[in-house]
């Protein structure tokens, strides 16, 4: 299994070129394909969990000269946040592409997408990542403006130009780095850092990995490209850019380069947290007044993305304790993967409603609980997981978050996070209200159940929503400690190059 | 549509006689150029990428010079977009075979004699697919963009002139 | 150090350039702008006073070429770097165009379907 590890990249790589070959003998293989690609690679992720770290050597070139491919808790935890999600939302594809046209095209960008976001959480390179990175990103732009209508052109123009200033801006920190160091292996780097004799450089280049990485994981003062993108992008992306892209770009490469690479600091810590508090307040308000379903879960995304901010910020202090870091850290880590989990659940809900309707604005919507029952009941569900209602998962996460930010003695963040929780709680009463419980409009009357393709990833998510709320003790042991264990000791992570 | 695409082609059979004859003579200088920056990417500057952005030139002055239908003629539209994904396929197959040694693009072929044609195992192959790639991709990006563009500047005007009626 | 900070200089004129200019061609060429000007400063940080050209030739010795080789790490990059804002260029021609085709202007600030 370790020696296969770079095929988490190769193989969508080289399903998105075959397939385009493919598909001018015959338009069907198409969803074959994707379907067994991500299929195989879910059973990979899944299977990775279950290794001890390792660092695999691209080509046997040794750590400093070649490229190094890093398999630890953290990486193990997005691949398969990454292939659970991205083999659900295929699924939810094969029906609910049909109404575009050039379906191989989207699915070779859909593999380009996979492949870039895999080989973010996988290598071990700073500038391997940065090239991932722009695969993952060009080919999100690509798909926001798949549609070719109006509104899809105009975001996907917006999101290019925000990208390529945060890519700019991740490009720049690099070559700083590497103007500093020497070097651009990243437990190598982390060695180099520890030693380093021109803070002000590597201040400056936190400033420039903060607002790049900030830029993709679009905390608040970044976010404005994120609600116009995430709602015009076809509903299977939409669960993938919200769901998946904006943790694996924007979080996983915050948590990997500032715990692991640059290590803790206090200020960096205080910046983060405020970061994600006023993502958590701006976003959660904006989110109330929205009237478009997708719109508002964008807003929501940027919202949640704040409490796993608030929690990275938080663990990322030096001087709080380590129990209360961990618990911070793990808080964060759960949230992250909730977050995944039902928000993709909710954007996939949205798209077999417009499916169905036609229409996502809440105004034309109303009682779907009577005419699709297992869209609604799903939906319910992830709208009772975000908000934090017990059983769900979206509570614990929460819960974790806060009484890590009390413990630690933050009084003003954690009241911040009781009462963003409230407003989340709110917009998405709103929200249930309007679609799915009340009186059915008179122009849905006809509407039916969608089909079996795209109501199996919804009963799928839900069904992990609920599971991993009950059983969130499992999650956490098998899961989320090895990560926060490897986020949280940074000489381990410098390590892993010589002890294997 | 197809009324349109001709009419566009009609209006563009490429340029005068004197940059006609000047680029017939340059063509060949031009691809034998790319070729070689392709083929000796491991020993001397150059490589896959810069090799193939001189060859899709090449095909660029083509088309600037004789007009689209010819440089067409020479490489559809489908035949670079096929070129383009079997050079990338085949630059991961490279990548993938090196498993049979060991280890993901591990140089598995003899490296050879120092300052060879062949010689550095796997990493001329490589600039092989680069370049094949890169000039399909360029080429296809051109020919797109240009399609494109002609038909919205002839869109436009079609419709400022029907205003003006 | 001076070029360093012209490096910069001209990084901040392609930010101006995105930020302050409203038709969307101009956008692009400040983001192209932007790229480069990182190119530069990549290209920079491998430079050597009399250095020479880091590929082992027949009449450069091996260390002749690790003491006056300019480091040639920084140049793979920006050739890498160089083909990735190949790549987002050419998208962001294609969606400029389709984006004139719908909406018949250039001017960002005609471009307002999207609000809140």
């Amino acid at each position: 299994m370790q020696g296969y590890y770079p095929l988490f990249t190769a193989i969508p790589l080289a399903a998105a070129f075959f397939n385009l070959l493919v598909c001018k003998l015959n338009q069907k293989i198409a969803d074959y394909i994707a379907f067994i690609v991500t299929a195989v690679l879910a059973v990979m992720a899944v299977k990775m969990v279950f290794l001890a770290p390792f660092v695999y050597k691209v080509g046997n070139w040794d750590p400093p000269f070649g490229i190094l491919l890093v398999s630890d808790g953290l990486s193990s935890l997005m691949l398969v946040v990454i292939n659970v999600i991205s083999f659900l939302a295929v699924i939810f594809s094969f029906k609910y592409m049909t109404t575009y046209t050039a379906k191989p095209k989207y699915y070779s960008l859909f593999m380009l997408m996979i492949a870039g976001m895999n080989g973010v959480v996988i290598t071990g390179d700073m500038f391997n990542l940065y090239v991932f990175l722009e695969i993952a990103s060009i080919a999100s732009y690509a798909l926001v403006g798949f549609g070719t209508g109006k509104r899809e052109l105009e975001a996907s123009f917006k999101y290019l130009i925000l990208g390529g200033v945060a890519s700019t801006a991740v490009l720049f920190g690099i070559a700083f780095l590497y103007s500093m160091s020497g070097t651009l292996n990243m437990p190598d780097l982390a060695a180099q850092l520890e030693v380093t004799t021109s803070p002000r450089a590597l201040a400056f280049v936190i400033a420039l990995f903060i607002m790049g990485f900030g830029l993709k994981a679009s905390a608040v003062p970044f976010h404005a490209w994120l609600p116009d993108a995430h709602p015009s992008a076809p509903a299977p992306i939409s669960a993938m850019l919200s769901g998946v892209l904006i943790k694996a770009l924007g979080m996983y490469t915050i948590m990997r380069i500032m715990f692991n690479v640059i290590g803790r600091n206090t200020l960096v810590s205080t910046l983060i947290m405020f970061l994600g508090a006023l993502s958590m307040v701006v976003a959660g308000l904006l989110a109330l007044g929205q009237t478009d379903f997708k719109r508002m879960l964008a807003y929501s995304s940027i919202s949640q993305m704040g409490y796993v901010l608030i929690g990275l910020g938080l663990a990322f202090n030096p001087e709080v304790d380590v129990l209360i870091a961990s618990l911070a850290l793990i808080g964060a880590l759960f949230h992250l993967v909730n977050h995944a989990v039902f928000k993709s659940l909710l954007f996939l809900c949205s798209g077999a409603i417009e499916y169905r309707t036609g229409t996502r604005q809440l105004d034309k919507l109303g009682g779907l609980i009577k005419k699709m029952p297992l869209t609604g009941l799903t939906c319910s569900i992830g709208s009772f997981s975000i908000a934090g209602v017990p059983p769900f998962n979206g509570f614990w996460s929460k819960l974790i978050i806060i009484l890590a930010l009390l413990r630690a003695g933050y009084w003003i963040y954690g009241s911040i996070a009781v009462v963003v929780g409230f407003i989340t709680l709110l917009y998405f009463i709103k929200l249930q209200r309007k679609a799915i419980f009340g009186a059915v409009p008179p122009a849905l009357a006809k509407v039916r159940e969608a089909p079996f393709a795209m109501v199996l990833p919804l009963v799928i998510l839900a069904a992990l929503c609920l599971v991993m709320g009950l059983a969130y003790q499992v999650v956490e042991d098998h899961l989320l400690v090895a990560a926060k264990d490897i986020l949280l000791d940074k000489t381990a992570f410098m390590n892993l190059l010589t002890g294997g | 549509m197809d009324n349109l695409e001709n009419e566009i082609r009609d209006t563009n059979k490429g340029m005068t006689s004197i940059v006609k004859t000047i680029v017939r003579y340059v063509m060949g200088i031009i691809v034998i150029f790319g070729a070689y920056i392709v083929l000796y990417g491991h020993l001397t500057p150059g490589g896959g990428f810069a090799g193939g952005v001189i060859l899709a030139s090449a095909y660029v002055i083509l088309t600037l010079a004789f007009g689209r239908e010819l440089a067409l003629g020479k490489m559809s539209n489908t035949a670079a977009s096929v070129l383009d994904n079997l050079g990338a396929l085949a630059f991961i197959v490279i990548g993938i075979l090196g498993f049979t040694a060991g280890a993901f693009f591990l140089n598995f072929l003899a490296k050879g004699e120092q300052f060879r044609l062949f010689s550095a195992g796997i990493i001329p192959l490589c600039n092989i697919a680069i370049g094949i790639k890169v000039t399909a991709s360029l080429f296809a990006i051109f020919i797109a963009l240009s399609i494109f563009g002609r038909f919205i500047y002839q869109m436009t005007d079609v419709e400022e002139s029907g205003g003006e009626e | 150090m001076f070029l360093y900070f012209l490096t910069l200089v001209l990084m901040v004129m392609g930010l101006y350039c995105l930020i302050a200019k409203k038709n969307i061609v101009k956008k692009i060429i400040g983001i192209v702008i932007m790229e480069y000007s990182i190119n530069l400063f990549l290209i920079l940080i491998g430079y050597k006073k009399d250095g020479i050209a880091p590929i082992l030739l027949k009449n450069v010795s091996v260390e002749e070429l690790t003491s006056r080789g300019v480091d040639p790490l920084p140049q793979a990059l920006v050739l890498t770097s160089i083909v990735i804002g190949l790549g987002t260029l050419a998208l962001m021609v294609a969606i400029c165009l389709r984006i004139y085709e719908k909406y018949k202007t250039f001017d960002m600030s005609k471009i307002n379907k999207l609000k809140g």
